[in-house]
């Protein structure tokens, strides 16, 4: 475990150093910022009927996923493996399987910082509307929005451990990522037949904005997480081993 | 220390080594040689875990390098090829990374012990990325310390240091060697000579030869030669050197000496040495040239060279 630890600690740092990180940050915050003052001043126009939804800053931020996980997760291991650093993992005394877990810790435990940092904006809604915002929808959206990360980050650190290329890593990952996003729910909205009946299983959306995104935490839904990020870590496992024997 | 047995490896079609077969003891300091692409980086790559041989089997420290790898990689202390680093660590914080990983009891000691080891202790807190190549290659050095290895891999350990570094890095090099074991690949063959208790020529995957770096001269200077400088020089030297017994062959060189090849087995200088003085020529200067061992290497590792010849002897079956 504390070798893990070990890993995902020097993953978490590493970020504080790159500016790649520090770009996706403050793109999350200010775009989140921007809807925020345009929630703000729609709900003041409209005769103070309107209240601003706690749903309409989470949405945006699952949707910024798409680009801002790449841009963490594409050096992870390309670029381990393009300075030759990998060498060095590969011949301590660490399973494949640790490091994989101790990347992905660290890449999510990044994303997780900066979702964090985003909690500004609802705490701001809270003060600035009469009856408060709605706590349950918020804390269960953000728990989604954790899990989201999580699988995210999973899918692009395993990514990773196929390229040497950052800018490759970076793309295939946002490629999956749209897939899942827009292409899965197609056939899952057509219905009926048991295909659908997987896709919908699979898409997550349908256990994230339409389950904890409003408000609903079902164990169901955690089991899909969780499950999704271990065989993608898995997978990436499996990756790594398979490279030493190239 | 390490034992290896059959060991091949290849990458798709290329054949990178190829039935390799040696022993390493523990207090042994062996040197790894061979040309370009001979797979020196293969098989010390196989030996650290970092990856498992095609066929064949390895051993270190007892450990089998596919099977109990983490026993293996626990005791090994792997300097690569490139010296990969993380360049926005310090050398500091890269060290305790790597004793964190290790899960060494005495971090600090230990960290302490290798960055004074290999003289880094002004540059501790510099970042990786802002040292220079032979700085760096240091800070890659004391990872491998780290942990007081029992077996030391290093792949072209002394690229990139400058002459008093190498000289500390021999020095350091023979002192561990004394109670562990330490592999080397070099390209300097004078480094091999002077800090290598066995060394192990490697040309297409193959070893070529197998030998303490003495013997290895010994064996191949089996054409011995004589330089001389003799005033007066004509040709009726010649005649007279022809004469004497053992004398296969007379040659100028350009600054005006003569090298003399004789056959192997006799020492022909005092006889020679007379044959001149009665002959009336002032002898200045007479002194052996031995086989170098650049020679040796280039003479071995030369396409359709070296095995054949050397099969023949005895020493070298004895080693197989
Ligand atoms: N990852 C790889 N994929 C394919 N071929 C490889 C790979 N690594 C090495 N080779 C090939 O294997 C052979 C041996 O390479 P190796 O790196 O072991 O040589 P070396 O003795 O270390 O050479 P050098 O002195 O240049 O470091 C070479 O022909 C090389 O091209
Ligand atoms: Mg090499």
């Amino acid at each position: 475990m504390s070798k893990i630890w070990t890993i995902a600690r020097r993953e978490y740092k590493q970020y504080f150093t790159s500016p790649a990180a520090y770009a996706v940050a403050a793109m999350i915050l200010l775009i989140i910022g921007l809807i925020f003052v345009s929630e703000v001043s729609s709900g003041i126009d409209s005769f103070g009927q309107y209240v601003p939804d706690v749903i309409n800053i989470i949405f945006p931020i699952s949707f910024l996923f798409l680009f801002a996980i790449p841009a963490i997760t594409m050096h992870v291991f390309s670029e381990e493996t393009n300075s030759g650093t990998i060498e060095l993992l590969l011949t301590a005394p660490i399973r494949d399987w640790e490091v994989v877990i101790g990347k992905w810790l660290g890449a999510f435990l990044f994303m997780l910082t900066i979702i964090g940092t985003t909690w500004v904006y609802p705490i701001a809604l809270n003060y600035m509307i009469d009856p408060g915002i709605d706590q349950g929808v918020l804390l269960s959206g953000y728990l989604g929005l954790a899990f989201v990360a999580g699988v995210f980050v999973a899918i692009g650190v395993t990514i990773s451990t196929f390229f040497s290329s950052q800018v490759a890593s970076f793309i295939t990952t946002m490629g999956v990522f749209i897939v899942m996003w827009w292409l899965i729910p197609i056939p899952a909205r057509l219905g009926g037949t048991a295909w659908a009946e997987l896709m919908n299983y699979l898409d997550f959306n349908s256990h994230f904005a339409a389950t904890l995104a409003i408000g609903t935490i079902a164990l169901s839904d955690i089991v899909y997480f969780v499950s999704v990020i271990t065989f993608a870590l898995l997978v990436g496992t499996v990756s790594l081993e398979t490279r030493r024997w190239r | 220390m390490i034992q290896v047995k059959g060991l091949s490896k290849d990458y798709g079609s290329r054949v990178a080594i190829e039935d390799l077969n040696f022993n390493a003891k523990r207090g042994e300091i062996l040197g790894f040689l061979g040309p370009n692409g001979a797979g020196k980086t293969t098989t010390m790559r196989i030996l650290a875990g970092y990856m498992p041989p095609s066929e064949g089997k390895a051993t270190v420290a007892g450990f089998d390098v596919v099977e109990e790898s983490m026993e293996v990689r626990k005791r090994v202390g792997y300097l690569p090829e490139n010296v990969p680093l993380y360049g926005d660590m310090t050398v500091y914080d890269y060290l305790k990374f790597m004793a964190d990983l290790r899960q060494i009891e005495e971090r600090e000691e230990r960290i302490y012990e290798a960055i004074e080891t290999v003289g880094l202790e002004e540059r501790a807190f510099s970042y990786i990325g802002k040292l220079s190549k032979g700085l760096r290659q240091r800070a890659g050095l004391a990872q491998a310390l780290l942990h007081e290895p029992d077996v030391l891999i290093l792949d072209e350990p002394t690229i990139g240091l400058d002459p008093a570094q190498i000289i500390e890095f021999r020095k350091l090099i023979q002192n561990i060697g004394k109670e562990r074991t330490v592999m080397l690949s070099t390209h300097i063959l004078s480094e091999a000579q002077q800090v290598c208790d066995r060394v192990l020529i490697i040309n297409n995957g193959q070893i070529v030869v197998e030998d303490s770096p003495e013997n290895l001269q010994a064996r191949l200077a089996g054409a011995q030669q004589v330089a001389l400088r003799v005033d007066g020089d004509d040709d009726g030297l010649d005649k007279v050197l022809n004469k004497v017994k053992g004398v296969t062959r007379v040659q100028r060189e350009k600054d005006g000496s003569l090298v003399i090849e004789t056959s192997s087995g006799k020492d022909v200088r005092p006889e020679m040495a007379r044959a001149i003085i009665k002959a009336k020529y002032d002898l200045l200067e007479m002194r052996p040239v031995g086989m170098s061992l650049e020679d040796i290497f280039l003479e071995l590792t030369r396409e359709n060279a070296g095995p054949p010849e050397l099969m023949d002897d005895q020493e070298y079956e004895e080693a197989e």
